[in-house]
């Protein structure tokens, strides 16, 4: 049985990125706010200070800042005559836990996709015509334009202090930056990093093969900023523990350095963590959210009422409670119907590794998630399709985040996995290879899809997410593709070995690719074919708006949370802006 | 009941909490008005105390530490697994959660299901390595004499090892590959994780890399592209390696 608490006016469910970002802007336009989040408090001093963070089998191996599956999971399938089997133990994607969410772990490339990205469909359309489209495909433009976002993508780059080149400052293309980028109205707010040796060297060889290298805009600091709200970050030190791990430093921005310093103290915030929000109460006819159930560390339910409930969890938590809370219809494979769960899209992963001689020494510790050069040439509709014979791109980069020894310590194809040999090479090879890797797009289809597990249940007795996907034909030639220019890359810097990393057989959950899981909520402009309208708005139930990549009715080529927090800026408008002097549907349905 | 999410210090502090609002949720943490932070309060990984098996027996270790020392060898270049502590760092993580498969979903129906599905195993490595460690034990006595796996040249160990590596040692009650791949992993993770968890002794995996630990600060390297990094690892717990040759 639950028991009632005093009504609130935002329930946010999730304290990462997005919930941090929705909670301050709405405290700050004057609304009390309680956020409730599953996993523990984090702070940088006692959770992750640099005597403790950098430790490789703790965070990296064991998974100790992840969510663990003992808590939530889901099941996963290649295709719907299979039987969806648990994700016991984590691999191919990583989902965060605790206060600050994947923001604390993450790598911090951090992008604004390209304006060809938010209207991948009727562009696609009009360059190369329907039937270039992938079969069974379920490409649609987003509802929201680059254009509109724009300025949200500025105010989060700023909130993080991204240290980055513009490419194209209002249109007038620069020297350095992307030139691929959409038009920015300012320059980033910090200077590039600082280039290490297999980035540079990478550099070079993409401009001989003609290509206009840039540094990865990112999220670990140049150098020290002071962030629109008052939160400092400092310049990174390249300690090679990014992804997977705490910074230490307050070099990475995270909500920890960005956000919450400021949102705590604000009188109109409250957080509850260690708590599982359950669901989603409705209002007996459905169309009103009334607030939160959710379980505490004893067991024990309770409702929180409040008048606007946004859903901040990651993108595969989102979908499973608006499964659970019975929101939007669920997705139908069989007939096309419905639209929570449809248009789930990964990511192509992949690369190719190269191996060089005597003269080259990389230092592959000295590195952070964010530190290489990036070619964007085949990325979107960067370049000509037709003879390609795919729809989307992929990013190209060398960032050598680090040398980190359990996981990086590559040897040539041929090499033994143990003994002797293997021992010479490791050795031999360690400091002398670099890779260049890509990010590339992954489309909408009608098969890959999000639903809940008829079978497995997490410790509350609730149904677990079911994933079904696999990469279709398309994704496996775009694969191929962008391997091929990576090897290309790999060659011109020198390599005298070369390993490629690309897709082959079926998807497979074990080893790890990206935690860039989209969809499965989308946007976009009708009720019939998405979750929300426009302003990340539910379109059934009008007090739910959504946050993070569930909105994406696609996945690009590159990092999503450079839009994640776009939107959640965009959201935050519309709801002060625009819900709040006159609540109800902001987009007629 | 649902499982604390944690189990860490953070559910001690949640105790904190029930007392003290008593009108606020019962068990879970809240925090308003300031970070709650406090001197001195850490999160510390557990550290491996010297001495002792805690989990493995001792003829199992001597097992262990025999395989490692062969899956990394002894040689000009540096110690072998065992020798730095590849037996140590395993006992000490089977005899906690990764032994037990504390933080993994562990919920029935388990069912074989395709290699892309991951691991669907029962049984925790724990289980996994007192079966697997029993059933080599009894071919070994079976087939050379009596001897343990210990007890063997290194050339029979190898070849052994090869056997089940490619999945036809024909050992009863041995399941080769899932065995050898746990195997695997898990003596390279004690040969290269930080030397607090018992393996990678004096830092031997760190120093056959070049990989200087825990310093956390690179950035005087960043003018010298291309250049050997020359100062000595230095590991959680703050010890610098008893000898340091620079990776060439």
């Amino acid at each position: 049985m639950s028991r009632r608490l005093p009504p609130t006016d935002v329930v946010v469910v999730g304290l990462g990125w997005t919930g941090s970002i929705l909670a301050y802007e709405l405290c700050r336009a004057g609304l009390r706010v309680t956020a409730i989040e599953r996993g523990p408090w984090r702070d940088t001093p006692t959770d992750f200070p640099t005597t403790t963070a950098p430790d490789e089998l703790r965070y990296s191996i064991r998974h100790d800042l992840f969510v663990r599956p003992a808590q939530e999971t889901l099941t996963f399938r290649n295709n719907r005559d299979q039987t969806a089997l648990p994700i016991r133990r984590w691999g191919s994607f990583l989902p965060g836990n605790g206060v600050g969410g994947a923001g604390v772990h993450w790598n911090g490339q951090t992008w604004r996709w390209h304006p060809w990205d938010f209207t991948f469909h009727s562009s696609s359309v009009e360059r190369y015509g329907a039937a270039f489209l992938p079969h069974d495909h379920m490409m649609q433009d987003w509802g929201v334009t680059y254009e509109e976002l724009e300025e949200s993508f500025d105010r989060f780059e700023y909130l993080c202090g991204i240290s980055g080149k513009a490419g194209n400052l209002k249109g007038e293309i620069q020297a350095g930056g992307n030139p691929f980028e959409g038009p920015r109205q300012r320059e980033f707010p910090t200077r590039p990093m600082q280039m290490t040796a297999a980035p540079d060297l990478f550099a070079r060889a993409a401009r001989e093969l003609g290509w206009k290298p840039f540094p990865q805009p990112s999220a670990n600091l140049s150098e020290a900023y002071t962030n629109p709200y008052g939160c400092k970050l400092a310049p990174c030190t390249y300690c090679g523990f990014c992804e997977r791990f705490g910074c230490g430093n307050f070099s990475k921005s995270s909500p920890q350095t960005c956000v919450l310093p400021v949102l705590v103290r604000h009188p109109g915030f409250e957080a509850r963590t260690e708590c599982q929000v359950t669901k989603v109460n409705l209002s007996a006819d459905g169309r009103r959210a009334t607030g939160v159930t959710y379980v505490d560390t004893a067991g024990q339910a309770w409702e929180q009422p409040a008048a606007l409930v946004l859903l901040c969890a990651y993108q595969l938590f989102n979908v499973r409670l608006l499964l659970l809370s019975g929101i939007g219809k669920p997705y139908d494979p069989a007939t096309g119907e419905g639209v929570v769960g449809r248009n789930y899209a990964y990511q192509v992963t992949g690369g190719a590794t190269g191996f060089f001689g005597e003269d080259r020494l990389f230092n592959p510790f000295i590195g952070a998630g964010s530190v290489g050069m990036v070619a964007d040439e085949f990325n979107a509709d960067n370049f000509d399709h037709g003879p390609a014979g795919f729809v989307g791109g992929a990013s190209l980069a060398c960032i050598l985040s680090n040398g980190r020894p359990i996981t990086t310590r590559p040897v040539p194809p041929g090499t033994p996995r143990w003994g002797g040999a293997w021992k010479r090479a490791t050795r031999e090879n360690y400091n002398r290879w670099a890779a260049v890797g890509l990010q590339g797009s992954v489309m909408p289809y009608r098969g890959n899809y999000l639903d809940l597990d008829p079978t497995y249940k997490d410790a509350y007795g609730l149904p677990l997410l079911r994933m079904t996907f696999d990469f279709p034909e398309n994704e496996r030639k775009l694969s191929r593709f962008a391997v091929d220019r990576c090897v290309e890359a790999v060659q011109a810097m020198g390599a005298h070995t070369v390993r490629r990393n690309e897709i082959s057989g079926p998807y497979d959950i074990v080893p790890y690719q990206s935690t860039h899981n989209t969809g499965g909520a989308i946007m976009g402009s009708a009720p019939k074919t998405s979750v929300t309208n426009k302003y990340c708005q539910v379109w059934d139930v009008p007090n739910v708006f959504l946050a993070g990549a569930c909105l994406f009715p696609m996945n690009a080529g590159f990092n999503p949370t450079g839009p994640v927090g776009a939107l959640a800026y965009w959201a935050a408008d519309a709801i002060r802006d625009r819900y709040l002097p006159n609540p109800g549907p902001l987009v007629p349905a | 009941m649902p499982p604390s999410p944690t189990g860490t210090r953070r559910s001690l502090l949640s105790a904190t909490a029930l007392i003290a609002l008593a009108h606020g949720p019962a068990v879970g943490r809240t925090v308003r008005g300031a970070l709650p932070w406090s001197p001195n309060e850490a999160y510390p990984p557990p550290r491996a105390v010297p001495g002792g098996w805690l989990f493995l027996t001792a003829e199992e270790a001597a097992a262990i530490e025999a395989m490692a020392n062969r899956l990394i060898p002894a040689d000009e270049l540096g110690p072998g697994g065992g020798e730095a502590g590849c037996a140590v760092f395993l006992d000490r993580q089977l005899a906690g959660p990764y032994g037990s498969s504390e933080w993994l979903y562990m919920r029935g129906p388990f069912a074989r299901g395709t290699p892309q599905q991951g691991l669907q195993e029962e049984r925790p490595p724990a289980v996994l390595y007192r079966q697997s460690l029993a059933a080599i034990a009894a071919h070994c006595r079976a087939r050379f004499g009596g001897r343990a796996f210990a007890g063997l040249t290194a050339a029979e160990q190898d070849a052994l090892l090869q056997a089940i590596d490619a999945g036809r040692s024909g050992i009863a009650g041995l399941e080769d590959k899932p065995f050898f791949e746990m195997l695997l992993q898990n003596v390279m993770e004690g040969f290269f994780a930080d030397p607090i968890y018992g393996g990678n002794q004096d830092m031997a995996g760190w120093k056959l890399l070049g990989f200087p630990g825990t310093r956390y600060d690179y950035r005087e390297m960043l003018d010298r592209p291309h250049q050997p990094y020359r100062d000595p690892p230095v590991p959680l717990s703050g010890l610098r390696a008893a000898s340091w040759q620079v990776a060439r």
